[in-house]
């Protein structure tokens, strides 16, 4: 990984925006789905690490927007928004949705990486935002950073090494 | 018991025997399983954001070998036991008595004595929990991944975090066998959840 600049590291259901020379990278995903939101041109991305697929599970008041797709896709939108970023411009790369143990009567919690991948498409489609590359599914943890400059996102799992997409 | 912020002390020494007969039951057995001894630490109880909570096994990144079981029963909820996998490789050889043979390179004898291990001991675990609550814990068929701690702990979190954005950590290490020169570091992690506090303390006579 690229570890010679600053990098924004994004925690667990939290979201966050970099700009170049930055790189914005979330750590040991494994079924949650880590997004990135760019702008090409405005070298601008956002980061968002979705632990579940919809705000409608929370059973508590407060939560940390970036948890569920729906609220965390909308809020990474504002955040870049806010940064004078349009929608409009953005692109969508993603990785993660793995499920790391089989369980044989596995629950549809145990299924949740399948459902995360789902939901973040169905919110990227209902915004309009296309995505440019993905890597999900599997069994597999995943690592990723992405290289705001070039619009390249690096995944790297335990067995594979770092791949580009 | 949304936030766990009207959890007394009490509350907290209560979760914190759980974890030392649970550990301590799992300990004897892997002692008697391998031969050697194995000591305890003292358990730790924490309330933890989720990002603390890997950092407990060298952070998100790092790679583990982990046994992760669904408990089901009165007091629902999840158990890991993580270990390096140089340590899962170790004991593995230690029970088939072949060292050619490792979990790291998914050698399928190697990493069914692991699974083994890992249902022995946090089903020692997980009986002592019964045994001193007095209440039913069934618990799930084994699974074992070595991959990025981060990956795997969250698997154990998904309930949780429906309810909170902190887990209760009940984490217990055992280290120092006897006749290895390197310590040796497992842990556990028993994640029961949200509504498993109520019952355990109710079952325990110390609800609110």
């Amino acid at each position: 990984m690229n570890q010679t600049l600053d990098v924004v590291k994004v925690g667990i259901a939290d979201l966050n925006i970099a700009r170049h020379p930055h790189t914005i990278m979330t750590a040991g995903l494994g079924s949650c789905v880590g997004l990135i939101l760019y702008d090409d041109l405005k070298e601008v991305a956002g980061l968002v690490h979705v632990m579940l697929p919809d705000s409608s599970m929370a059973r508590g008041k407060s939560y940390k927007q970036g948890k569920f797709a729906d609220t965390g896709i909308k809020s990474l939108i504002d955040l870049l928004e806010a940064e004078g970023i349009r929608s409009s411009r953005l692109k969508a790369k993603m990785a993660g949705g793995a499920q790391m143990f089989n369980l044989s009567n596995g629950s549809d919690m145990m299924k949740i990486g399948q459902r995360n991948i789902e939901a973040v498409k169905e919110q990227l489609k209902k915004y309009r935002i296309p995505i440019v590359a993905e890597d999900v599914g599997g069994h597999k943890g995943r690592t990723i950073e992405f290289l705001i400059d070039q619009s390249l996102l690096n995944v790297r799992t335990v067995k594979e090494g770092v791949t580009q997409i | 018991m949304n936030n766990f912020t009207n959890l007394s002390q009490i509350h907290l020494d209560v979760l914190k025997e759980i974890g030392n007969i649970g550990a301590g039951n799992a300990a004897t057995s892997l002692s008697n399983l391998i031969n050697r001894s194995v000591s305890m630490s003292v358990p730790i109880v924490n309330i933890v954001s989720f990002d603390e909570m890997m950092l407990e096994v060298g952070g998100k990144d790092e790679v583990q070998a982990a046994v992760f079981v669904r408990a089901t029963g009165d007091i629902p909820g999840n158990m890991f036991f993580m270990i390096s996998p140089e340590e899962a490789d170790l004991f593995a050889q230690l029970m088939i008595g072949d060292e050619s043979q490792t979990v790291s390179n998914d050698d399928p004898m190697a990493v069914s004595a692991f699974l083994e291990l890992g249902n022995i001991l946090t089903g020692s675990y997980l009986r002592a929990l019964s045994d001193f609550t007095n209440l039913e814990v069934v618990q799930s068929v084994p699974n074992v991944a070595i991959d990025m701690v981060g990956a795997m702990l969250t698997q154990g979190l998904i309930e949780i975090s429906t309810v909170s954005d902190q887990a209760i950590m009940i984490e217990t290490i055992l280290h120092d066998l006897d006749g290895i020169e390197r310590e040796i570091k497992g842990h556990f992690f028993l994640l029961p959840n949200p509504e498993s506090y109520e019952i355990i303390f109710n079952a325990l006579g110390v609800s609110e």
